[in-house]
């Protein structure tokens, strides 16, 4: 075992490592974001339902997602649910919330601004600066070629 | 019939990113910004709206479908306000969902603390 070198070491270890296990990976992501989508819906038609106009549905699907995210993130549970599911959990809204709760957790003994504030928008910010960045390119090319 | 949809196209853009995460460095965290951005560009394309359409939440609860709304507000602001509508249409079509995030992420970080793992 002692003379192995570094070739031979770096293929006894690839083997030993665990590999990530593909397709239970792939089955829990579709199960856990197609349950967490299908449940957006049910809030979707619930709002519908109250005679709510398609721009309100939307803005409150979202305010109520992010609020579950939230909380489930405080109660520690959307984490365990982040393990089973992978990107099923981290690609939803839900995920979003979940990115700005547990960072602002983490680091809440550096302060209520350095700590939670700032680390609110560790993964946050990052969306923010892209998403809002670009939707205001996308506007201004919009402005451009419109005919 | 409209839940199956949802659930079948929302799982199956999680698929995707769960295929990029196992076989790449990418953390979560990418995913997020990479899917944002392919949303904003869908949506500035057009192209968004056949999913949405399709799979209904399955498509606006990943965060391609905040992006698609991003973009899409920018378009719509363009047309009802002009140049101005550049720059305040993507915030205004997603104000809610971003004051929310702020709001109860903020809440629920001081009320909470953090689980200790076992």
């Amino acid at each position: 075992m002692d003379k192995l070198n570094k070739k031979e070491y770096q293929k006894f270890s690839d083997k030993k490592s665990p590999k990530p296990k593909y397709l239970k990976n792939i089955v829990m992501a579709f199960l856990v974001g197609g349950i967490i989508c299908a449940f957006g819906q049910v809030i979707i038609n619930f709002l519908k339902s109250l005679g709510l106009d398609e721009k309100a549905v939307g803005a409150g699907t979202s305010i109520i997602l992010v609020f579950l995210g939230a909380i489930l993130t405080g109660l520690g549970v959307y984490d365990k649910i982040g393990k089973v599911g992978g990107a099923g959990a981290a690609i939803p809204i839900t995920g979003f919330a979940n990115a700005i709760v547990s960072p602002a957790m983490e680091y809440k003994r550096e302060g209520f601004i350095f700590g939670v504030a700032a680390k609110m928008f560790t993964v946050a910010g990052p969306v923010l600066v892209y998403g809002i960045g670009s939707s205001v390119i996308v506007g201004l090319l919009s402005l451009l070629f419109r005919r | 019939m409209e839940y199956v949809k949802a659930f079948a196209v929302g799982g199956f853009i999680c698929v995707i990113g769960q295929v990029i995460l196992d076989n790449t460095k990418l953390t979560p965290a990418h995913i997020l910004v990479t899917f944002l951005m392919v949303g904003v560009i869908m949506g500035a394309l057009g192209i968004y709206d056949p999913i949405l359409e399709f799979g209904g939440a399955g498509a606006s609860v990943p965060i391609c479908g905040f992006g698609n709304s991003l973009s899409k507000g920018a378009v719509e602001g363009v047309k009802t306000k002009g140049l101005i509508g550049a720059f305040t249409g993507g915030i205004e079509a997603t104000a809610a969902g971003i004051s929310g995030i702020i709001l109860f992420g903020y809440i629920m970080a001081i009320i909470f603390n953090p689980k200790t793992k076992n």
